[in-house]
């Protein structure tokens, strides 16, 4: 395997990031909301109810997001920034906020 | 004109809504001052809160100010109340004829986005821009006619918290009412979708950008209090410090309140044993309603110490990280977050918790905090604690520092908090199995130093709803108990004490057969009747029942008597059953309220019994094994 090939795989050359879920990232991470998309079918609320609850604190596309605080446990629920307020969520919600 | 008066007339209405920590009870208060008064929405248990306000001109206006929502998109009991006043779909409760949308115009985005939403309703509005001096303060710049222009609706700025600072909201109220408050179109509100709500979010924006200017360098105050009571461990510490201080205050600075209002109903009760002559009439007003309704407000100055820091936190923006930093520990045993003041309130009484249980939004999450609320050690228990403690007990060091009585009281704390965690855990799999846990989703406000009037206010409200309680529901609940305690009377010539011979003693001795394993006497049996009026009164009833002169709750006197007549075994079963037992009447009644319906009392009631009368089995049999019965 070349170098370039790593490159491509991991798309480390390209200048796009690949988005990822809010609720991988770290303390301190941020990035700006590509697309939300609940695929938890698991949870207690039908897709669309977390997905408008989303929406409602603020998670929109094309909005900066920051995980400012992060509990002991798990480091969850986490605590982000978004539009000017200060959001508290658990990962699981937060794996629908896709981030680039 | 009076409240009465208003309601007759036909009165300019006005609503009050607003985002959760707007400052929306402030706005109201400066409005309404001292007039307002509490009640509930009929037919469910959200506060309503009304008042009469009167404009500089001296028009009366009636203001009703409903529970806080991001959305007419209901979510809980409180923001169905706001979404069916507002489109006046609640009967009894006549559409409002203006819509005061307060905003936080530190936080502008939430707030447009609701005012966006309200104007399909058809209503007329006025947007006030409240907190407008902490906004300038940090540096946001808020164009209000631009808004104005592009909202169609008229908008103020206020500080409700200042004097004068609700000038333009006066004048704006009286320029309206001059004019005529504009004519009502048709509701065009349907529950908005994903699609509304991101246009609702775009259009924000665009006010946003059009009328908002931000500061170049962002407030950074709440996020660096943040970094330390948000950080994962020194955040959790200083929870738990804060824990320990109120715990110390509800106990300590009570107690010489306490001290008194007991002092002041001995002193009643002996003056009227005085001034009536014995008979009914007078064992009905000492002991029926003296005694009685006293024992329930020796209370008030704990649960309002309590309220106190609970309205402080709360004001102080704290309650929410609290939900943020337990969530994950409560979440463990199926427990929300948001659980966490309500179970913390009842500590000073199940009531006043499971009445806060109405913040969580989820009914899943609600009826489990309410299921295991009555398990917090409330301060009913303390009294019927502590005589067994210092009669059963002996007051021993261990290790030096620690005290035998204090641990075993510490030891009655632990195990109620665990049983409570217990029993949610196993709520978790008997009634949700098949429901996953609701998401966890909360807004952590900016931090705001409390305004101690509207703490004052507070603490007036609760003041005001405990006393209603403990002058009807509580007294009706003691006039009962009175009852079964005295009748039927004493025959001629009886020797024994008049609760002999009641119907109170024969459901005493229709149950002591079933309490004698768990090592219960008839004595005891029997004051566990009238123990269902409030905990502390089975201490009263054990006095009356073996006859002590002066009955009361004179602890001193009770426990060497005790001591002489039980066995360790029976108090240390007494003790375990007081941890669980369902023995309260106004909790029980509470809960029915809460939950609509006879079903989750009665469930709440069972479980309790069921783990009061087994974990009392076990330690009676087990301290009868080792050679304490």
């Amino acid at each position: 395997m070349t170098r370039e090939d790593l490159h491509l795989m991991t798309g480390a050359a390209n200048t796009r990031p690949v988005p990822r879920p809010l609720g991988v990232m770290a303390k301190g991470e941020a990035g700006s909301i590509s697309r939300i998309d609940v695929c938890d079918h698991s949870a207690s609320l039908p897709a669309a109810e977390i997905e408008r609850r989303l929406i409602e604190l603020g998670f929109v596309e094309g909005s900066t997001v920051q995980i400012l605080h992060e509990g002991l446990f798990g480091r969850d629920p986490i605590a982000v920034r978004i539009n000017g307020t200060t959001v508290a969520l658990r990962r699981r919600e937060a794996m629908a906020i896709l981030v680039a | 004109m009076t409240l009465q008066d208003l309601a007759l007339t036909k009165a300019n209405r006005f609503a009050i809504v607003g985002a959760p920590n707007c400052g929306k009870t402030a706005l109201f208060n400066a409005l309404t001052g001292s007039r307002q008064k509490v009640g509930n929405y009929s037919g469910v248990t959200v506060e309503r809160k009304f008042g009469v306000a009167r404009t500089p001109s001296g028009v009366a206006l009636e203001i009703v100010d409903l529970p806080g929502t991001y959305s007419l998109r209901a979510r809980s009991p409180d923001e169905e109340v706001t979404r069916d006043v507002v489109l006046g779909q609640r009967p009894g409760e006549p559409l409002p004829d203006m819509l005061i949308v307060v905003a936080d115009a530190t936080s502008l985005r939430s707030a447009l986005r609701l005012v966006i939403e309200l104007r399909k309703v058809g209503r007329p509005l006025v947007l006030v821009l409240n907190m407008i001096d902490i906004a300038r303060h940090r540096g946001i710049e808020i164009d209000v006619d631009a808004l104005s222009r592009a909202l169609h609706v008229p908008v103020v700025t206020a500080t409700a918290v200042r004097k004068g600072g609700m000038d333009a909201l006066w004048a704006k109220l009286d320029e309206i009412l001059a004019a005529g408050i504009p004519a009502a179109t048709p509701n065009r509100w349907t529950a908005p979708g994903v699609l509304e709500l991101r246009q609702g979010h775009k259009e924000a924006d665009a006010l946003m950008a059009a009328a908002v200017k931000q500061p170049t360098k962002p407030h950074t105050t709440t996020s660096r209090i943040d970094a330390v009571l948000l950080h994962p461990v020194a955040g959790l510490v200083i929870l738990l410090g804060l824990l320990f201080v109120m715990f110390q205050a509800v106990f300590s600075w009570a107690a010489p309140a306490m001290d008194l209002i007991s002092a002041g109903f001995d002193w009643l009760g002996a003056a009227l044993h005085q001034a009536l002559p014995p008979g009914l009439l007078e064992s009905f007003i000492q002991d029926g309603i003296i005694s009685g309704v006293g024992s329930v407000l020796v209370f008030l100055p704990q649960i309002l110490i309590l309220f106190l820091f609970i309205l402080l936190l709360e004001d102080l923006g704290y309650m929410a990280r609290a939900a943020f930093l337990m969530d994950r520990i409560m979440g463990g045993a199926g427990l929300h977050g948001r659980a966490f003041i309500p179970l913390l309130s009842s500590f000073a009484c199940a009531i006043p918790g499971i009445m806060a249980a109405r913040v969580i939004d989820n009914r899943r999450d609600r009826l489990t905090t309410i299921l295991v609320a009555p398990l917090m050690t409330c301060s009913a228990r303390i009294p019927v604690y502590t005589l067994i403690i210092s009669a059963f007990i002996p007051q021993r060091e261990i290790w030096g520092v620690l005290n035998l009585q204090g641990l075993v009281m510490f030891a009655l704390y632990a195990a109620g908090i665990v049983a409570a965690l217990g029993v949610s855990f196993l709520a978790k799999f008997m009634f949700w199995r098949k429901q996953p846990s609701p998401p966890f989703m909360l807004e952590l406000p900016d931090y705001k130093m409390p305004r101690p009037r509207s703490v004052l206010i507070g603490l007036w409200t609760r003041a005001q709803i405990f006393l209603k309680r403990a002058g009807t529901t509580i007294f009706g609940m003691m006039v009962l108990i009175w009852v079964l305690a005295t009748f039927p009377r004493p025959p001629a010539g009886a020797t024994e004490p008049g609760i002999f011979y009641s119907f109170a003693a024969m459901i005493g001795r229709f149950i002591e057969p079933v309490l004698a394993p768990i090592g219960f006497n008839w004595q005891i049996s029997i004051a566990l009747v009238p123990g269902m009026a409030a905990r502390e009164v089975a201490v009263a009833a054990l006095g009356t029942v073996y006859a002590i002169q002066g009955g009361g709750e004179n602890t001193q006197v009770i426990g060497p008597i005790l001591a002489h007549s039980w066995s360790l075994g029976t108090a240390l079963s007494l003790l375990v059953w007081y941890i669980f037992a369902p023995q309260c009447a106004s909790t029980l009644a509470v809960i029915r309220r809460e939950t609509g319906g006879w079903t989750w009392m009665w469930v709440t009631f069972g479980y309790m019994l069921a783990l009061a009368y087994l974990g009392s089995l076990i330690t009676y049999q087990v301290a009868v094994l080792l050679g304490a019965g």
